[in-house]
């Protein structure tokens, strides 16, 4: 007992660069992806909840887009991120005939993409769930879909979300670990260094383990803490589905406002 | 009355959800300084017939003219016309995530195109009439329903519109809370805007209005002065509406 402490002191000590890079890089990677995940969420939820056009080529492009978006989430929803990470990496080296994408860019590419699947759900349900006389004040008084969108209705909706995205974000702290499997240099991949260096492969993963659990744990408490302030009511995640029906969200008439 | 000086006209509108006739072929004229107040039992598409005013609806068929314009064929901008003709909700549909005052003079700056300053003065001058200057910073969740509709009212007076659309605007209403509602657009009818209000209100309809429709099942059943709906109506089912009214 005393000695698995001395050899977890002794890896803090002598490796603590590597653990530090990794606990960087790893934070890097959750948070930029998260943010970015949100922006793609946020952009593909805009356009899903847009009413259909009444000009028939716009109308088309919407349905074509709202199939491909569908696509999109379904597969990176149904899909491991660690073989999503070898596919786009490996795929990207394949086209391009053997360049690769620089590491860590391709790892916050990776985790932006797969974030963007659940949170294009977030979003729309967080659209969905706001009641339809906040369209309706908005459009009455003039406002165009795009006005309301960002003045009325997407602050409610970012208040609303912020408990899923949080989560999202602390989900992707631990899931970076996935992108070893391509070389990103985040906390697990350390780990896997300083486990061939020591030879301590229990001891080392558990310090590793630790640091994990810090990481998300304070993540949570600070992030709840702003939801406190923020006064956030309703938390909720959708689980929509765009293959099974029965569990498909479903769109509430919104106020017939042309697009523009 | 003359098509020239109504400010809005309707010719055989009618409206479907799905196989549901609502409406089903609403003539109707609307001259400046009317106050006209729509009344009928519920689902008798009071509420249909003034959201289609505003085209919150497509109506299925028929015709909405703004000036003599068709408002779905031949005026210049759908936004500038919703601008003109405010509404009133029963729901009042203040934007939750912004100030009594940001309510208030969004829609000023994103759809006028005021400035800030411009749109602010304005919105504290309506604020002032409706009696709710004391809570401009306030949330919509911080005040009562009462005064959530004042503020609804004093948005869409501050687009400057030629006439106010009103569905129901005190039926959320606690009933202390009705007559401050009530009190301001009395106030508004005697400066002379333009009205229609879909009420229950029967002492709204009969004091305030100028003209009373009587809607049943899609279709104006009777309309004219207070008067003559409440005095004497011609036909029955404005009667045993009306009497049905009385017994509550
Ligand atoms: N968006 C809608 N979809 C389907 N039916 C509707 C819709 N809006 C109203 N209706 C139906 O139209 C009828 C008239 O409604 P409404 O105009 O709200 O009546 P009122 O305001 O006179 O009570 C009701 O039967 C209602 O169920
Ligand atoms: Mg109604």
């Amino acid at each position: 007992m005393i000695q698995f402490f001395q050899d977890a002191a002794n890896i803090l000590s002598e490796h603590y660069p590597f653990l530090l890079r990794g606990v960087g890089y790893t934070m890097l990677i959750a948070l930029v992806g998260t943010l970015a995940g949100l922006l793609i969420g946020l952009a593909t939820g805009v356009l899903r909840t847009c009413p259909l056009s009444k000009n028939v080529v716009v109308r088309w492009l919407q349905k074509i887009a709202n199939g491909i978006i569908a696509v999109y989430v379904e597969v990176f929803r149904g899909t491991p991120m660690m073989v999503q990470a070898m596919v786009i990496y490996w795929g990207y080296a394949f086209a391009s005939g053997g360049n690769t994408l620089p590491l860590i860019p391709s790892g916050i590419l990776i985790v932006s993409i797969n974030t963007g699947a659940y949170m294009a759900e977030i979003v729309r349900g967080g659209i969905i769930s706001i009641d339809n006389g906040q369209f309706e004040g908005a459009a009455a008084v003039g406002m165009t879909h795009w006005q309301a969108m960002v003045h009325v209705i997407l602050p409610q909706v970012l208040r609303n979300i912020l408990p899923s995205v949080a989560n999202e974000f602390v989900i992707n702290i631990k899931d970076t670990s996935v992108l070893n499997v391509i070389g990103v240099t985040e906390l697990y991949y350390f780990a896997g260094i300083i486990k061939r260096q020591t030879f301590q492969t229990f001891q080392t993963y558990l310090v590793i383990c630790v640091i994990y659990f810090i990481l998300t744990f304070s993540i949570t408490r600070i992030l709840r803490a702003i939801e406190k302030k923020l006064q956030v009511t309703d938390s909720f995640v959708i689980c929509g589905s765009q293959s099974d029906p029965n569990a498909e969200i479903r769109v509430v008439k919104k106020p017939e406002v042309p697009n523009d | 009355m003359t098509e020239n000086n109504a400010v809005i006209e309707l010719k055989g509108l009618c409206k479907s959800f799905g196989k549901v006739d609502v409406l089903k072929g609403i003539d109707m004229q609307v001259a400046k300084g009317e106050v006209v107040a729509i009344i009928g039992s519920s689902g008798s598409g009071k509420s249909t017939m003034l959201r289609c005013i505003n085209l919150l609806e497509t109506p299925t068929t028929g015709e909405i003219l703004w000036h003599g314009q068709n408002v779905q064929t031949e005026i210049e901008s759908l936004y500038k016309y919703r601008a003109s003709v405010g509404m009133v909700f029963q729901q009042f549909n203040l934007y939750n995530n912004l100030t009594v005052l940001q309510n208030c003079t969004l829609p000023q700056i994103k759809v006028l195109h005021k400035s800030k300053e411009e749109a602010e003065k304005t919105a504290k001058d309506y604020l002032e009439r409706v009696g709710m200057l004391p809570y401009l910073n306030a949330r919509p969740a911080q005040i009562s329903g009462g005064q959530k509709q004042r503020v609804a009212i004093a948005r869409a007076l501050a687009m400057n519109p030629e006439v106010l659309l009103f569905d129901e605007p005190t039926s959320a209403l606690d009933p202390e809370m009705v007559g401050e509602v009530l009190a301001v657009m009395q106030q508004l009818a005697q400066e002379g805007m333009t009205m229609l209000v879909v009420t229950h209100e029967m002492a709204f309809a009969r004091d305030v209005s100028t003209r009373v429709v009587y809607m049943n099942e899609g279709v104006i059943c009777e309309q004219g002065s207070p008067e003559e709906i409440f005095g004497n109506p011609q036909k029955q089912a404005t009667k045993d509406f009306l009497s049905r009214f009385r017994n509550q």
